[in-house]
């Protein structure tokens, strides 16, 4: 009886939670559709010559680097490995603070060139502001897990909280892929 | 006071979470240099308002407590006090949005009354322009929040869990989160007019809607903190559909509320995170000072009607398939036949969903859009008649022939569908381009509108209550008040919007509180026909009332119908079956010699759900 209270139905927990992580992606995923057509819609093509190119591509690169750590670290959790995964998940903690840095820099730099006011400058900070928002929701929960982590509430047989973690923060780096070529390539 | 706990500490929450983030919001308004503005420190003071309220009302105890290795807080209250509280059980949170819409339902219908009153003779009558709008806005902005979240948050929260057998839904938390995400919304709402109202009625175009009155913005972040309740309820009803069903309910088996609930989930999944952009641009131009319809920098107002409407299209099918779902509920089980052509209904639904995506423009033919765009979109308008012609087609089919029981949910079941012809047929002259040019934006549009919306959704909803009352709160209603005002109902309801049609043709303009004084013996009528119907719901209050407290005690299966939720007793038991039920034949197989539905007790004795 107990356990088919458990698995009720053909479902586990496990199962049902990951569909309602997939449904919450595809749910953001309409967001950050109506912010590139919105992108596409009134600006077009139309790029300023001022963007700092180096400065997107380096922390483009940071981004998906740190999707690598967050794979380890959930890899790490899954084979009980607790050094590694907390040692993955402040590498993964660490790249997210240096892409909110970069965007930082980014801003200020825009508000100089291309201030919220413009076209184009309304476009740049509520798409780069509504990733970096997202980005900076990762870091919490990253380091919720941390320390959730070190007081040993994972174990490789249940580690649903980190999964769906990571899982979230590789949507954050397939949404910043949508995103930066919209900004920063296309002309 | 255990009842209260939890309201008293989310407000507390939700004061220092306003202290804090509208401190964050004075800090960048006068680091920018922006003065003459409060709206930054409102809107920043109200995300985190809103969070504070939140964890307050009971998302730490029930959830966050985890999240820093504590172990979550069982709420501890039960019996009533449970109903103001962070419960998690499907059924409480069902009774929750139900009294709550209700309420908004008749308070709504208070300020419809209040318009009518000024539009009963031309000219100003009670009110000004300013109120009237603010008056018009509210009761449009409520109306579509009854309209979508009535049935899917009481109806699909109480019952679809024991349609499929199940014991809870998917994400009880999640579940309970999206109900207690609605009071701000409320708070927001009845806060506008003291900030001067929003006179943009619930669409909120801009330009106007970036540089009215703050009431605006109230009415931007409810909107939105709705939406994120709608997405939250979408969620949770696909998962339950598909994780929870018991053991044999196959999706061939599935009710076909569930099916209008999962395809109406569908789309506020998607479409409402659309919309949430739109209202968020307006809201960054509010206060950001950014420039997406600012037509001068480069913005254009038309997108915001594009995105909304991406929305708020599908967001009618989100409030008609639960609705079609009731229906074609009720008229099965009243036909004592079985559902006529469901898999095509079924299929229906979905094409519904899928046409529902790609329409969206039929609002914008008067609104200076690109040309090309006219004819597609008036084709695949068009189109969506089919699909719903089919759902007709299967109530017909299944009453052909049937012996029709012709109680309360049955009748509205059949006003429902008389209305609702008419609002399909009317709206076949707002989808053809040359005549919409001409009726958009008159009374034509209202009347069309509060056919499918009133006629149909409110009617769906009425069924619902009348046939689903007795197993939500165990007892039974006054038969003779329930039809009394149905017919009450539905006679007024017609003569109050027959001759709106003809108002809009002959020119008089929605959202406007004056009109030629040629039409004023017409709408004088309309008004006095409007209160006359809007009585009608004191009939519904009383019987809805006084059959809670002192009503008859009600079998567990009033209707003998065969549908799992009425095979429990009423109300239903803590935890729905006490054992997982075994499906193992078709829900709808009346006068099917040996059809079963379910069999509820598998491994004792046959207490099996056949007959009919």
């Amino acid at each position: 009886m107990a356990l088919a209270k458990e698995i009720h139905g053909a479902y586990s927990r496990l199962h049902t939670n990951r569909l309602g992580l997939w449904l919450f992606f595809l749910s953001e995923l309409f967001i950050f559709a109506a912010l590139i057509s919105s992108r596409f819609y009134l600006q077009g093509f139309y790029r300023p010559a001022e963007l700092n190119q180096l400065l997107g591509l380096v922390i483009s690169v940071i981004l998906v680097l740190s999707s690598l750590t967050a794979y380890r670290a959930e890899i790490a959790s899954a084979h009980g490995d607790q050094r590694r995964f907390r040692l993955n998940i402040l590498f993964t903690i660490s790249l997210g603070l240096i892409f909110l840095i970069g965007v930082v820099i980014e801003w200020r730099e825009g508000f100089h060139f291309f201030p919220p006011s413009t076209g184009f400058g309304t476009l740049f900070f509520t798409m780069t502001g509504v990733h970096a928002f997202h980005v900076l929701t990762g870091i919490i929960a990253l380091t919720i897990l941390y320390f959730l982590g070190r007081s040993g509430r994972f174990t490789s047989g249940s580690y649903w909280g980190v999964e769906g973690v990571v899982k979230y923060w590789h949507f954050v780096d397939v949404a910043w892929v949508l995103i930066y070529p919209t900004l920063y390539l296309v002309s | 006071m255990a009842a209260l706990t939890g309201i008293i500490k989310g407000l507390i929450f939700a004061l220092i979470g306003f202290i804090f983030g509208g401190g964050i919001g004075f800090l960048l308004i006068n680091a920018a240099g922006r003065s003459g503005t409060n709206e930054p420190v409102i809107a920043l003071g109200y995300l985190f308002a809103l969070i504070g309220w939140l964890f307050g009302a009971g998302l730490w105890d029930a959830w966050g407590r985890e999240w820093v290795g504590l172990p979550a807080r069982k709420l501890e209250v039960n019996g009533w006090k449970r109903y103001f509280r962070f419960c998690t059980n499907h059924k409480v949170i069902g009774v929750q949005y139900l009294v709550t819409f209700v309420f908004l339902f008749l308070f709504a219908g208070l300020l419809a009354m209040l318009m009518r009153t000024e539009l009963i003779a031309p000219g100003q009558t009670i009110m000004g322009p300013n109120t009237y709008n603010t008056t018009m806005s509210l009761h449009g902005i409520i109306m579509i929040a009854v309209a979508v979240a009535t049935i899917m948050g009481a109806f699909a929260n109480f019952f679809l869990p024991i349609l499929i057998g199940a014991e809870d839904v998917a994400f009880p938390r999640v579940n309970a989160l999206s109900f207690w995400l609605l009071p701000p919304v409320v708070i927001l709402l009845l806060l506008t007019p003291l900030f001067g109202g929003f006179d943009t009625g619930w669409t909120a175009y801009p330009p106007l809607s970036v540089i009215n009155a703050t009431g605006s913005l109230f009415f931007l972040m409810a909107f939105i903190t709705f939406g994120i309740s709608s997405i939250l309820g979408g969620l949770n009803f696909i998962t339950t559909v598909i994780t929870q069903r018991a053991s044999g309910m196959t999706w061939g088996r599935l009710p076909i509320f569930a099916w209008g609930i999962f395809t109406a989930s569908m789309i506020s999944l998607t479409a409402t995170s659309f919309v949430a952009v739109g209202l968020i641009q307006v809201v960054l131009d509010r206060v950001a000072g950014t420039s997406f319809f600012n037509a001068s920098q480069g913005g254009n107002p038309l997108l915001y009607e594009h995105i909304f409407w991406f929305y708020s299209h599908p967001a009618v099918y989100i409030m008609i398939l639960p609705g079609f779902g009731i229906i074609l509920e009720v008229i099965t089980h009243f036909s004592r036949k079985p559902l006529f052509a469901y898999k095509w209904v079924v299929g229906s639904f979905f094409f519904i969903v899928f046409l529902g995506f790609i329409v969206w423009a039929h609002h914008l033919n008067t609104s200076g859009m690109s040309d090309y765009l006219y004819i597609p979109f008036m084709v695949t308008t068009e189109l969506i008649s089919i699909p719903t012609g089919v759902v007709f087609l299967s109530a017909l089919g299944t009453m052909w022939l049937g012996r029709l029981w012709l109680r309360p949910p049955m009748l509205f079941a059949l006003g429902y569908l008389f209305n609702f012809l008419i609002g399909g047929v009317t709206g076949i002259f707002n989808a053809d381009v040359p005549t919409d040019i001409h009726l958009h934006d008159t009374y034509f549009i209202v009347a069309h509108f509060h056919y499918t919306m009133m006629g149909g959704v409110i009617f769906a909803l009425m069924a619902g209550i009348y046939y689903w009352f007795p197993k939500l709160t165990g007892r039974m209603y006054n038969e003779t008040l329930a039809k009394v005002h149905f017919w009450w109902m539905f006679i007024m309801f017609n003569v109050t919007f027959i001759p709106m049609f003809w108002l809009g043709i002959n020119g008089m303009n929605r959202r406007v509180f004056d009109y030629p004084e040629a039409l004023g013996g017409v709408n004088m009528f309309v008004s006095i026909a409007a209160f006359l119907l809007g009585a009608s719901f004191l009939v519904f209050l009383t019987n809805m009332v006084y059959s809670w407290l002192r009503g008859p005690v009600a079998e567990a299966n009033p209707w003998r119908a065969r549908t799992l939720e009425w095979q429990i007793s009423s109300p239903p038991p803590e935890e729905n079956f006490p054992e997982p039920p075994q499906v193992v034949g078709d829900p709808y197989g009346y006068g099917i010699p040996g059809s079963v539905h379910a069999v509820l007790n598998p491994a004792g004795s046959a207490l099996n759900t056949g007959g009919g």
